[in-house]
């Protein structure tokens, strides 16, 4: 499925998303090449939408989106973003969701870890160095840090004691 | 019936724990696996990574890209000039440069070559690890050629760095492509043997096959890619389904297994090298002229501002690169969506119900690489 179908059947599910597109995208009116590899189409929701997304992503026969390949966080200044990059296996399409967790002082979203198994560990990554909580994960701990490890190094407002990093 | 009750409850079996690692033989590395266990079963696997962890992904926000391609060798080190050629492509696609068809069939040539390597360097170490020592000699000896190859054009053996944003540090070395040839000859008429000294073996295959079953949808849902999840059959090639480089050049099979048990894993990464020998052959007579480095990149790589991803094929799955950048010249964000990691906790579910010997054997083909994992 393209692009724009794809936008089309998930604009329909909720009123409150945003669509941004990838750094690199072909604009043939402006005479934009594409890079391959990043075409994807990115999907903004809040954090309450998530469970609903991922379900029908994965669930729509359609859709199918079943191969998650990477999940990860970025801290911006204001928000955390939470983002995932799926895969339909069977239709050869792919996604970005992206969530936008405004809470800095206390980020908490949905597990998806039922819906990819895979998501379990990632999910435990994001947790053990940017500190947003996944609600419903069946075991949420440190995973590269020391369980008493203080702090999430890659908040950007992380502060290392000895300064490793810039040395 | 007093007394036989009595017997059951003497005779309660208890579960309990073993710490496998972190300094373990069979974990190449710095993992522990901490092994729940009745008696002699397998219940649970629980992985604890982190030790050897460098946070690279952190090191790279005050990097400059030129500079992140040399971290990129300290993750799989078996793999390091694909690793390295996933960055130099994500800033090449960001920066809309076209390398020339000289690089672009130099560099397919040297990440197969570093499959070959990587793939022997794991056919002698699982041979290792199910009690055969003839089959670590062999490995080592063969990759030996590989690795004087490499030193000979990139000066290095294990973290070569040879790749650079825009083609290649230098141009290959005149006795490249002779070497090379010389050694897919010699190899041509050793890897049947070395295939045979295992497959044809009754306790290797007794202890590989219908081991440590990884179904298509379970390969699919934790996220497993590389030759492990092709042994199940699905089909995630990068190298088929986005072709890099000059993968849509050459002409090869995406290997595909069905049974998904160790045995199949084993012979998916044996098939593979087969594959690897076949396209250095169709590219290695057929190297085109052309300048080794785009003078279109500048000393100082700053990419527009946006976010990109790149992938490539390592020898153990797709490394993926995720760059937010904001326009400096270090990424606002970067993460290495790594093979290792993803297939490594795939083992708890696979493992469960085999025996401890059986996870040896498991774990040897999932074919893990710690500092991969743990970045």
């Amino acid at each position: 499925m393209d692009r724009q179908s794809l936008q089309n059947i998930i604009t329909t599910w909720s009123s409150e998303i945003e669509f941004s597109a990838a750094a690199v995208v072909a604009d043939e009116e402006a005479g934009i090449k594409a890079a391959p590899g990043t075409q994807f189409l990115e999907v903004i929701i809040k954090p309450n939408q998530l469970l609903e997304f991922a379900n029908k992503l994965r669930n729509e026969a359609e859709l199918s989106f079943d191969f998650m390949f990477s999940l990860t966080c970025v801290d911006f200044a204001d928000y955390f973003m939470m983002v995932y990059h799926l895969r339909s296996i069977a239709h050869n399409h792919e996604l970005v969701l992206k969530v936008k967790i405004e809470d800095k002082e206390k980020p908490e979203v949905e597990s998806l870890c039922h819906i990819w198994r895979t998501a379990e560990f990632l999910e435990r990554e994001v947790y053990d160095l940017f500190g947003v909580a996944f609600t419903n994960h069946p075991d949420l701990r440190r995973i590269l840090m020391d369980d008493d490890w203080k702090g999430y190094p890659l908040r950007k407002d992380y502060v290392d004691a000895v300064n490793m990093i810039s040395l | 019936m007093i007394a036989e009750k009595a017997v059951k409850e003497e005779l309660k079996t208890q579960e309990y724990f073993v710490n496998m690692g972190p300094q373990h033989p069979s974990t190449h590395g710095v993992l522990r696996l901490m092994l729940e266990l009745d008696g002699e079963i397998i219940k649970k696997v629980t992985p604890h990574i982190g030790y050897i962890h460098r946070s690279i992904e952190k090191m790279c926000e005050k990097d400059s890209y030129r500079q992140i391609v040399h971290l990129t060798d300290r993750m799989d080190y078996l793999s390091s000039h694909m690793n390295n050629e996933a960055v130099c492509l994500l800033v090449e696609n960001a920066l809309e440069i076209e390398v020339s068809d000289r690089v672009k069939v130099i560099r397919t040539i040297m990440t197969e070559l570093t499959r070959l390597s990587s793939h022997q360097l794991w056919w002698g170490v699982m041979g290792m690890d199910l009690g055969a020592l003839t089959t670590f000699l062999y490995g080592f000896r063969d990759r030996e050629l590989i690795n004087d190859i490499f030193e000979e054009t990139c000066g290095a053996r294990l973290t070569m760095n040879y790749f650079t944003p825009g083609g290649l540090m230098w141009d290959i070395h005149p006795n490249f492509q002779k070497r090379v040839k010389d050694f897919i000859t010699h190899f041509k008429t050793k890897l049947p043997e070395y295939d045979d000294l295992l497959s044809n073996n009754v306790i290797f295959r007794n202890r590989t096959e219908g081991i440590g079953i990884l179904t298509k949808e379970d390969a699919i849902s934790f996220g497993v890619t590389g030759p492990t999840a092709r042994a199940s059959g699905f089909s995630n090639d990068v190298r088929k389904h986005k072709p890099y480089s000059a993968y849509d050049r050459v002409d090869f099979k995406e290997i595909l297994m069905d049974k998904g048990d160790t045995y199949s894993r084993y012979k998916a990464r044996i098939l593979e090298m087969w594959e690897s020998m076949s396209i250095i052959e169709q590219l290695i007579d057929n190297i085109p002229e052309g300048e080794f480095q785009s003078s279109a990149v500048k000393a100082v790589i700053k990419l527009p501002k946006g976010e990109y991803y790149q992938r490539v094929e390592t020898a153990r799955g797709e490394l993926g690169v995720y760059v937010v950048s904001d326009g400096a010249k270090s990424p606002y964000r970067l993460k290495f969506r790594s093979p290792g990691f993803s297939n490594l906790f795939v083992l708890d579910h696979i493992a469960r119900g085999s025996k401890i010997a059986d996870l040896v054997a498991i774990m040897s083909t999932i074919d893990l690489v710690v500092p991969d994992i743990d970045r």
